[in-house]
């Protein structure tokens, strides 16, 4: 696997800064806006963006984290881990604007699950999609974010990863592409 | 952690690993939070069926089954032997046949015979789910008592739970026994002589006749109902004497050293295995059990379900 940066740390921070900024240009005060992240991956955008808002702000921002494994297309359709995660929703989505936030936007069908778990909790006013990474022209369904960290265009072979201070223990996006022997 | 059952079928609790405890257990914490939502629904099993088969009277279990089925999005059919061609002296598996020549993936059965559950499951191809066999097991009881355990003390690991009543006809106990034991409890029953099996010392658990002295041992007590319809004989004088030696009060209760955790499988004979401000007292964790049923029963149809082939 050939590794290859695409957002370094110092340009981590200021996608996360840029994204905020963006976010506090729609919502202002959010006074009626909720964060979502999806999980497992979305949550850490979501803690990183929370924390980062609530500076600016001077004030809390309501949270949470989705867990979309009952609501996935794949079901006995691949190997992939049963074992869902964690749903944290301690407040009324009902009439509000939530923003669904994940690390990767890839084929929407994460995306697509996530706006049908959102909908069991209630009737939002407006849902928008907030993703650190967009893999564009990689769509399998219309889906599109309203707030993006850095788009790239990648091959299906190749992975995109980010990575935490807090987990891995540096802030970067990374690109994975296989050595051409590999493919 | 392993992210599939080691069983095709949920036949006994006996054939199940500590691991697939606990990932049924890790799935129905989930399914118990999306119940608890304003729509109490997923979409994941959209295109099973399911056929709810009860070769014997069953209120709760049934119920249970059922809305944990529909909550996970199946389809669902319902037989009861009462109103069916059994009757009409069809055997077990034709009927069965019958009913998956509809195309159903799964089955859940309720039947009087011991080891029916694991006949079935030999001879079709739908997953099956034991929902009692005559005295034999009761799987999906004995999953949801541990689940409730754990939910109210923390852990099952190291807990004392006392199994008080009919152990001879009780497929709970036995199901029961092996769910705790593998789960690492100390499991004792208690009961009249005549009540209790004989060998049943051999599967680790401690015997003990005197209802104080389980009572004062225990951390839960799991109170079982008098199974009147499976005694051919007399088993003891009768239920009056029965409830004054074994049946749970309030002062008994209220006497002990320590504030033990009351339950109870349903259904209740208020007055005889259990007074009725036992069973209504904070002590009594007897309704979260019956919520706790949906989710458990959740979490094992859908980890069947996940094995069940494309067509």
């Amino acid at each position: 696997m050939e590794k290859q940066v695409i957002l370094n740390s110092r340009h981590f921070e200021l996608t996360i800064k840029r994204l905020c900024y963006e976010l506090i240009e729609q919502h202002n005060d959010f006074s009626n806006t909720v964060l979502i992240g999806l999980q497992p991956r979305g949550v850490n955008v979501v803690t990183r963006i929370k924390s980062q808002l609530e500076q600016i702000l001077g004030k809390e921002v309501l949270c949470g984290t989705l867990d979309i494994t009952f609501y996935r297309d794949d079901f006995r359709r691949t190997e992939k881990p049963l074992i869902p995660s964690v749903t944290n929703i301690d407040f009324v989505i009902e009439n509000k604007k939530v923003v669904l936030v994940d690390d990767v936007l890839y084929t929407g069908r994460t995306i697509r699950s996530g706006l049908d778990a959102l909908l069991a909790f209630g009737r939002p006013q407006k849902v928008e999609l907030l993703t650190l990474v967009d893999r564009r022209f990689r769509r399998d369904l219309p889906i599109q974010a309203d707030y993006i960290g850095k788009t790239v265009d990648t091959l299906v072979s190749e992975r995109v990863s980010v990575e935490w201070k807090e987990i891995e223990g540096e802030d970067k996006v990374v690109l994975y592409t296989p050595e051409s022997n590999e493919q | 952690m392993n992210n599939n059952l080691s069983v095709e079928h949920l036949t006994g609790i006996k054939d199940l690993t500590r691991q697939d405890i606990e990932l049924i257990f890790k799935t129905a914490d989930n399914f118990k939070d999306v119940i608890n939502r304003p729509i109490k629904k997923v979409p994941s099993l959209r295109d099973i069926t399911i056929a709810n088969l009860f070769f014997e009277n069953s209120t709760r279990t049934r119920l249970s089954f059922e809305l944990a089925e529909k909550r996970l999005s199946a389809d669902v059919v319902n037989f009861s032997a009462a109103s069916s061609s059994v009757k009409k002296g069809e055997t077990l598996i034709d009927t069965v046949n019958n009913i998956l020549s509809m195309k159903v993936d799964m089955v859940v059965m309720r039947h009087p015979n011991p080891g029916a559950a694991k006949f079935l499951s030999e001879r079709i191809g739908a997953k099956v789910i034991n929902a009692g066999d005559g005295t034999h097991e009761h799987p999906t009881q004995a999953l949801l008592d541990a689940f409730s355990i754990r939910e109210a003390l923390g852990e099952v690991e190291g807990k004392k739970v006392v199994i008080v009543g009919d152990i001879l006809h009780s497929r709970v106990a036995l199901s029961n026994i092996y769910c705790l034991q593998k789960l690492g409890a100390e499991v004792m029953v208690c009961g009249p002589t005549t009540l209790i099996p004989k060998y049943i010392h051999e599967l680790g658990v401690k015997v003990e006749h005197n209802l104080r002295k389980a009572l004062e041992w225990c951390d839960v007590a799991n109170m079982l109902r008098i199974q009147l319809e499976r005694q051919d004989i007399k088993y003891f004088p009768s239920l009056r004497e029965y409830s004054m030696q074994y049946g749970l009060t309030k002062e008994i209760l209220d006497s002990l050293p320590k504030e033990i955790k009351v339950m109870h499988p349903g259904p209740i004979n208020r007055g005889v295995e259990i007074t009725s401000d036992v069973a209504d007292s904070k002590q009594s964790i007897i309704l979260q059990q019956v919520e706790n049923g949906v989710a458990v029963r959740m979490a094992v149809i859908y980890l069947l379900a996940a094995k069940i082939e494309r067509h």
